[in-house]
Parts: C-alpha cells; structure tokens; sequence
C-alpha cells in the first residue's frame, strides 16, 4: 500500500511558513524548442515543504529545477531564495548551499565513497577531523555502515547503495534546499520503494526545503506535501496530494489521475 | 653458436661503449616523450574546448605522421643539421599524434551529467577541471603516453643515421660490417627496452589508478 508523506499541511499552516523559494513570472526558451521550457512561473515554496514536480519527459520540470542552482539561468523574470534575488549571488557559493541530485547519480568514479561525500566540505576546507565525524554521520544516516564502505570506490556498490551516496554527499554541509531530479528513476521498484520512505524519514528529520522530480505520479503523490504538475512549461496545479486527485483543475491532470486509476484497476483484475 | 660467442665477446670487450649507447638512446627517447607530452596534451585538450581548433590541429598533425620518420629526418638536415636536435624532432612529431588524440578521446568521454554534478555540487572551473574533468581523462591521457614512449624508443634507433647515437649505432655499425652479432645486440636491445617501457607504464598506471584494479 501506498504510505503517505504524513507531513500533509493544511493551507494555513503552509501560510504561516517563511517563503523559502520564490519565482516570479521567470521564463526560460531553448533555442529550436516548440515551447518555452518555463513559462512565466510563479510560484512560492515555502520552508519544509516536500514539493513533487511530477510531469511528462521535455515539460520543463528539470529546467525549473536547474533555474534554481543557476545551471540554467532564465530568459526572463527573477528567482529569490530567502527573498534574494538569485541572479546577484555567486553562483558557486550560492549552489553550496544547496543539495543537487540526479538520476544518473553522478558520483566521481576515482574517489572513494569518502571523499566523493566529503568533496564540499573539503572545498570549503573543513578540518581533517570534522570532514571525517561527517562523513561516518552522513553514510549512518543513509543506511550505510560507515567502516564497510567508505574506503571502497563507487564501481564496488549496486545503483541504490550509489544513490544512497549521492543523497549523502548532498547533504553533507546541511544546505537548506534539496534538488532531486529523478534520483530513483533507474532504480528497481523494491529499491526504490526503500529508498522513498528514507528520503521521507531524512525529509522530516532535518526540516530542509525539498524539490523533487518524477515522472511517476504514484511517487510524486506519495512523497509530495505539495504536488505541482508541469506540462509544456506551465504549472497545472499546484496543490496537496488529495486537493490534485479530489479535484484536478486541467483536464491534462485528469487524464493524468484516470491512467493512474487504470493501472491500479489492472492490478485488481489480476488478484 | 658462433654468433652467440661473438655476442659475449661483444660485451667482454665494449661493455662500457654499449652503456654509453644504451644512455644516449634512453636521454633521446625520454627527452622527445616529454616534449611529445607537453605538446600533445595541451593540443588535445584544446581540441576538445574549442571545436573549431580541433580539425585544424588534428590535421596538421595527422599529416606529419604520416611521413616517415626518415623522410623527416632527411628533410631537417638542411633546417637543423645533423645531431640530436633533427633526431628529437622527428620523434616528437611522430609521439605527438597518439597523445593528442587521446587527451582529445579522454576528455570528451567524460559525461555531460558528471561535470553538471560537480558545477552543482559548487565547484568552480578550475575545481571541476583538477577534481573530475582531468583524472576521469588521466586512464586514456596515459594510454597515449605509453603508446607514444612506446614507439618513440623503438624508432630511436634510426637517430644514429644523422649521427645522434643510441643503439641505433651499433645496428647501423652491423649492417655496415655485415656483422649478425652487432645486429642482434643492437635490435633486441631497443626491443627489451620498449617492452620496459611499456610494462613500467602498466605499474605506474595501477597505482595512480587504483580505482579501476579493485
């Protein structure tokens, strides 16, 4: 069965909190594309939230998520983290603060576990000791046994204890923000059920803002506090779980929610 | 059995003239391998920022290999003289090509996603380039290398032709005299050293990358 983020807000509380993300009317257009990737986003995240960007392959969910660690800068319109403008930051410094990963996972195959882990607190130059306590911290905290694979190389682990490292490595400065772009996309379904409901436990464990991209609307809505569905660069919704599939305002949403519908109902059929 | 007696007596008697070549043609092919490095790697990275650059450098460079060491040698002799000097140059020219095309492979094989990572984890170009662009090209980066030490200790010998010594020397001295034992000393000579050559390449590249034997 399907077990809820239980973080689920109601609207005053979700009022209440600090705006951690903001966009306002921001656009980015790749050259030689139909649409705009992001068009004219607003938006406002606010402190704590699981925020799912669940949409289609080339609606822009990984663009919007790339707007915000300035991977990709916008054509138009402005981004404010803790209400500053983005574009006026270092764009080194301000991706320090914030946690990115991918679906390919993208851990540097000629460092150890360790020093994959410790590479921003070694940028930043932490000391010997301190870099060490966090990183046996950082692989208890993902569920790996610290003294059995810190010394060992990424090409030794199976994809979801790589993706395990991956989370690791970004939260190891404790950035106030998380990007996950798909990070369990290429993962088994048993895996990535275990791994959902740890991100969950880190999630309400440490109180960070979350981002997360998926194409899988099962996940989208079992993770998500707040749900925003994307297609062709536009937001769709943007609502709690049961808000999205009590009342879906676009008739893309719909469809969405009713394929959902088929394929549980398929699963009936066969039990 | 008498070749092999004339062989001993070779070394009985000349011992300390044969180090001084086997020297000669290790200065020459080390020195050439250096300077076929500092050129190529840089070329090749070149080529791989800028794309426009690429099909001129590889060309240029693909053409020169494919004339004939002792053309070239022939051809610097009004330019440069004899010595070592014309001799380097051709081997440099000859070692350039392996290392640029495979500084040129390594660092374009690096993936799109891992260097997005590294900019997303915040590191700065520099950072990017020294901790992940350079190492995950270093494994073809040596390839190259050993290919071009390689083939550099094994043309050096045709140095001795404008009289830059080496091993090359001797084979020369026994193709003029007709002399299998010189011969045989001289060629299994700079083969045995490339053969070194290579393995040390294979000892040096399983410690510097320790990642890909575990």
């Amino acid at each position: 069965m399907l077990q809820k983020n239980s973080m689920t807000p109601s609207n005053k509380e979700i009022e209440d909190k600090e705006t951690v993300i903001e966009f306002r009317n921001v656009s980015k257009h790749f050259p030689g594309s139909r649409f705009a990737a992001v068009n004219r986003l607003n938006l406002k995240i606010r402190e704590g939230e699981f925020i799912t960007i669940l949409g289609s392959s080339g609606c822009g969910k990984t663009t919007l998520l790339k707007l915000v660690n300035r991977l990709y800068e916008p054509d138009e319109g402005e981004i404010l983290l803790f209400g500053e403008p983005i574009h006026k930051k270092n764009p080194v410094e301000l991706r320090r603060g914030i946690g990115y990963v991918i679906q390919q996972i993208g851990l540097f195959p000629h460092m150890t576990i360790e020093e994959n882990v410790a590479v921003v607190p070694n940028l930043l130059k932490w000391e010997k000791k301190k870099v060490a306590n966090r990183v046996d911290e950082l692989l208890s905290l993902v569920g790996l046994d610290p003294d059995e694979y810190k010394k060992r190389y990424p090409s030794q682990l199976s994809g979801g204890q790589q993706q395990r490292v991956g989370l690791a490595r970004a939260l190891a400065v404790e950035p106030k923000i998380m990007l996950l772009d798909e990070p369990f996309g290429a993962l088994d379904a048993i895996t990535r059920t275990v791994l959902q409901e740890e991100l969950v436990k880190i999630h309400q464990g440490l109180q960070k803002t979350f981002l997360f991209v998926t194409h899988d609307i099962n996940e989208a809505i079992k993770l998500g506090s707040r749900v925003i569905v994307m297609n062709e660069g536009r937001i769709l919704q943007f609502a709690t779980p049961k808000e999205i599939v009590q009342n879906p305002k676009d008739p893309f949403v719909e469809q969405l929610i009713r394929s959902a519908r088929e394929q549980e109902k398929l699963w009936e059929e066969l039990l | 059995m008498e070749v092999w007696m004339k062989i001993q007596m070779y070394f009985q008697n000349n011992l300390s003239e044969y180090l001084v070549c086997v020297r000669e043609h290790l200065v020459i092919s080390l020195l050439s391998f250096l300077v076929a490095a500092c050129i190529g790697i840089p070329f090749g990275y070149l080529c791989v920022t800028n794309k426009k650059t690429e099909k001129y450098v590889m060309g240029f460079f693909q053409i020169l290999r494919i004339i004939p060491s002792l053309a070239i040698l022939i051809l610097l002799i009004p330019v440069m003289g004899v010595g070592v000097k014309p001799a380097m140059t051709a081997l440099v020219i000859l070692a350039i090509p392996p290392v640029l095309m495979n500084t040129a492979a390594g660092f374009s094989e690096v993936p799109e996603f891992m260097i997005e990572t590294a900019a997303g984890l915040g590191m700065t170009g520099k950072q990017i380039f020294w901790k992940v662009r350079f190492p995950q090209a270093l494994p073809m980066i040596l390839a190259g290398m050993k290919t071009a030490l390689v083939e550099i200790i094994a043309s050096a010998a045709i140095a001795a032709k404008i009289g830059a010594g080496g091993l090359g020397g001797i084979i020369m001295t026994g193709l003029s005299l007709n002399r299998t034992d010189l011969l045989l000393i001289g060629g299994i000579s700079v083969a045995l050293m490339s053969l070194a050559a290579g393995l040390l390449f294979y000892q040096a590249e399983k410690i510097i990358l320790k990642y890909k034997y575990v």
